[in-house]
């Protein structure tokens, strides 16, 4: 709805004026939001408030369950890309899971050039990319020895970053995150944090989580959703210190949620 | 963990609903509808396979019963190849006896042993009863009649049968030449047999039973077996029901063990000590040299009948089962 | 009050007893008849047996050479069919869940699970045997295929709902579209189940008699045609138990041996794909 503090970077996603549905309830109502390029975005809000419907709709991930239905533009670049085919919509925006979820059959070579190998692209370059996106991960140290290993034989926060690694190798203009250190202990929790750090030089990211402390940490921007508005959006210093909405002095004061 | 056996466990007969899968909005590529129409199409196999079943069955038995009639054939007591009479009843009475026989034996048998392996017993002993379990439905049917017709029937003729005999002789059941062969032997081979069906499909169902109801007896101070008794038996019934019908449905289609062992003479006879026939037997052994349509069309029929019972009781097993699964979603979501 | 607590103990330890002894019962004649088929068996298995025909009673040696050789080639022939048709409608079913076509094909697998195999042997008597005025192994091999397929769907149904939805959606998620992910993701994290299924299936077909007897009949001598009569070892060891001759029940005892290793070795098979399944080697 209303859309502060974005005005000296260029925008890279703009989403105007986005619904969706499951089957016949109205989970996100009329969102429209400009993510600039080259920043931390973070999406916070109470469960049940929109947040991962949002983020899920950026990737068009929301189509896929039954009975599900979306409407409105996502921009990228002039381009809206509600109206190409989702799966060229995905190699531009990548997504990492709450739960880490690396292909069990691959090694983690493998699994660092799936986005390529399942779709049958060949890749000349494979060692010269896998460490690259395993570098950008902040994984390459730890596994540079054991590249064929099975990625079952490593921790959470490892498995996570390797699940980065794979989103990266694709090269993708804008990287989602859906609560990416929820499912892990606060060591592994911080070293992804700084890993966003170091990845908004080259990526967008946008970034769903439900600590508001890791959103004041970690993000530029910040968009408060309440029962799938979006109540408030802007830079992150202004929404945590001088929340223009009672609503959103509500949640970050912690009154609620 | 448990693996699925080839005949369907309870949570694929109905104790789980299937998932939705990938939705509809899935499908852009045209790799994707691809995918999607090769996959309906070789589902629509199945669909092929059962429509071909009742079409060529019908079309063989249709000589025997545009001759004989439908009711006649059913209801009819005779079955003589040399002189046409073809009679199905002789062959429904033997299947219902010898069943009835086997889920009377089998059924305490195999609840017995899932209570003890689910509730009552020591934990240590449930993956090797379990092995032992599927290790006895994975023998095939001609080695269970192989060890009926050599080891079971004589051990019948004496001293069982006699014995019988003496003690419970003023019944009609156990009278007439303790010769082993008979429906008795049937029954009993075919409880072995439909055993690790009832007690695998019966011991899905108690693990299904919600824990707070158990805990419920418990508190109350409730001994083990009370807390079965008043908890788990109720609530488990339409399921243990299902289980026992499936192990019907198993039962009325076992061939090669019944036919080596029940003494193949068409007849309806009350004691169990006699030799009859039943639906899947007289097929084993007169198909391969039946002669004339009718005959033939004869013995088509016969396992028209027998196609129809089986599908009718596993429709009720599983119905049965599914009412077991609305009473937990039921009580979960409450 | 005591006296009550103590008879309901009572009552305890005798119900727990008697389902404990309802374990011995079905335990016992599971023991008795591996007992017999290994000790009757054991003694007539010799190199002659394996590679040897059967002869006429009274005449030395003989085996079942034919009988096995037959198992393997129609069971061989059966999965040809059975595999892909089984195998490929238990994807459809795990891909088209709960759409009202598939639930019919589920119902009907299901169904046809549980139809007697020797009314399927009728149909392809039918289909085969009438038409072809022969008995064949390719007759039988269709019998067995019907058998085979519908547990074959459903078994294979239950092993691909088990993979992980995660991970369907992370390969959606990296722009793969969603025919590759489900050949290359779904069901190759689902191979080991897979195959499983199949190797039970296997063991299921090479285990029937019922159908065999009136389609491929059996043969006495060697015979890998698909349009004669061929032997199997279940219909062997079916024709010389019912035989009146003492040797030819000795040799039902050691074929009997030699099924059950052959089905033990494929139950085997199928329980060590099982372990190399979803989540590797931990």
């Amino acid at each position: 709805m209303n859309d502060a503090g974005a005005r000296n970077a260029r925008t890279k996603l703009n989403v105007e004026h986005l619904q969706a549905w499951y089957g016949n309830h109205l989970a996100l109502k009329d969102v429209s939001l400009a993510i600039p390029e080259r920043s931390v975005y973070a999406i916070i809000g109470p469960s049940g408030c929109g947040k991962s419907t949002f983020i899920r709709c950026l990737n068009r991930m929301h189509e896929l369950l039954p009975g599900a239905r979306t409407e409105g533009r996502l921009v990228i670049d002039g381009e809206d890309l509600m109206k190409v085919n989702p799966v060229q919509l995905r190699r531009r925006v990548g997504m990492v899971f709450q739960r880490p979820n690396p292909f069990p059959t691959m090694s983690i070579a493998d699994n660092v050039l799936a986005g390529m190998k399942l779709n049958g692209v060949g890749v000349d370059d494979a060692e010269v990319r896998i460490e690259k996106a395993l570098v950008q991960a902040a994984l390459w140290d730890e596994v540079k020895d054991r590249l064929g290993a099975s990625p079952m034989s490593l921790s959470g926060g490892q498995q996570q970053r390797l699940c980065i690694a794979r989103a990266l190798a694709v090269e993708p203009e804008v990287l989602l995150m859906d609560e990416p250190a929820s499912a892990l202990d606060p060591i592994a929790t911080s070293r992804i944090e700084d890993l966003i750090h170091d990845l908004k030089q080259d990526y967008t990211i946008v970034i769903v989580t439900h600590n508001m402390q890791q959103a004041g940490r970690t993000s530029d921007f910040t968009a408060f959703f309440y029962l799938g508005e979006l109540v408030e959006a802007g830079a992150t210093a202004q929404i945590f210190e001088s929340p223009r909405e009672q609503r959103t002095e509500d949640y970050v004061t912690g009154k609620f949620g | 963990m448990r693996r699925p056996t080839d005949t369907g466990t309870a949570s694929a007969a109905g104790l789980a609903p299937p998932p939705p899968g990938p939705g509809p909005g899935a499908a852009v590529a045209t790799g994707d509808r691809i995918w999607d129409i090769g996959l309906v199409a070789i589902g629509s196999g199945v669909v092929l396979v059962a429509g071909l079943i009742v079409f060529e069955l019908s079309r063989t038995a249709a000589p025997a019963i545009d001759s004989i009639g439908i009711v006649p054939f059913v209801t009819g007591s005779d079955w003589d190849p040399v002189s046409d009479r073809f009679g199905a009843l002789p062959f429904l009475y033997g299947t219902v006896v010898t069943s009835a026989v086997a889920l009377t034996l089998a059924l305490p048998v195999s609840v017995g042993l899932a209570l003890f392996l689910a509730e009552m017993g020591p934990a240590f002993l449930r993956r090797p009863v379990s092995f032992a379990i599927e290790t006895l439905a994975a023998i095939p049917s001609v080695v269970y009649g192989l060890w009926g017709l050599f080891v079971l029937v004589p051990v019948l003729r004496s001293p069982v049968e006699p014995f019988l005999a003496r003690t419970l002789g003023f019944l009609p059941l156990f009278r007439g030449p303790p010769i082993g062969l008979g429906y008795l032997a049937a029954g009993i081979v075919l409880a072995i047999m439909i055993l690790p069906t009832i007690a695998s499909v019966t011991l899905d169902v108690l693990r299904t039973v919600p824990l707070p109801l158990r805990e419920g007896a418990l508190a109350l101070g409730a001994t083990r077996w009370e807390m079965i008794r008043i908890s788990v038996l109720p609530y488990a019934r339409p399921g243990i029901v299902g289980a026992a019908l499936l192990g019907l449905g198993r039962a009325l289609g076992e061939t090669m063990a019944v036919a080596m062992v029940i003494g193949n003479s068409p007849g309806i006879h009350a004691s169990l000590f006699s030799p009859g026939y039943t639906l899947p037997a007289v097929l084993a052994n007169e198909f391969s040299e039946a002669t004339g349509a009718v005959h033939v069309g004869a013995l088509a029929g016969l396992g028209l009948v027998l196609l129809g019972l089986t599908v009718l009781l596993n429709a009720a097993a599983r119905l049965m089962l599914v009412l077991t699964t609305q009473r937990f979603m039921r009580r979960a979501a409450a | 009050m005591g006296r009550r607590l103590s008879s309901r103990l009572v009552v305890n330890h005798l119900a727990t007893a008697l389902c404990g002894a309802m374990v011995l019962v079905a335990l016992i004649p599971l023991l008795s008849l591996l007992w017999l088929v290994v000790s009757k068996g054991v003694g007539g298995l010799s190199l002659g047996f394996f590679i040897h025909r059967p002869v006429p009673v009274g005449e030395a040696g003989g085996g079942v050479g034919p009988a096995i050789v037959g198992t393997f080639t129609m069971v061989g022939m059966a999965c040809v069919v059975a595999l892909p048709i089984g195998v490929g409608t238990g994807v459809y079913l795990a891909e088209h869940g709960a759409r009202p076509f598939a639930r019919g094909v589920r119902f009907l697998a299901e169904v046809l699970s549980g139809v007697p195999s020797i009314v399927l042997g009728v149909v392809a008597y039918a289909m085969l045997v009438v038409p072809m005025k022969r008995f064949s192994a390719l007759a039988g091999a269709v019998a067995l295929s019907l058998v085979m397929i519908p547990p074959l769907a459903r078994s294979t149904e239950e092993f691909v709902r088990l993979v992980p939805p995660s991970l369907r959606e992370a390969s959606l998620a990296l722009g793969v579209p969603a025919w590759r992910t489900s050949l290359k993701v779904v069901l190759r994290t689902a191979l080991g189940g897979i195959a499983t299924a199949a190797l039970l299936a296997v063991a299921r077909g090479a285990g029937e008699t019922a159908p065999l007897l009136f389609t491929a009949l059996n043969n006495q001598y060697w015979s890998l045609r698909p349009d004669q009569p061929m032997a199997s070892l279940t219909v062997q060891i079916y024709n010389y138990a019912i035989s009146p001759y003492e040797s030819w029940h000795e040799q039902a005892w050691s074929a009997a041996l030699v099924l059950l290793l052959l089905v033990g070795l494929l139950n085997l098979g199928a329980r060590l794909a099982l372990r190399d399944r979803v989540g590797g080697r931990r």
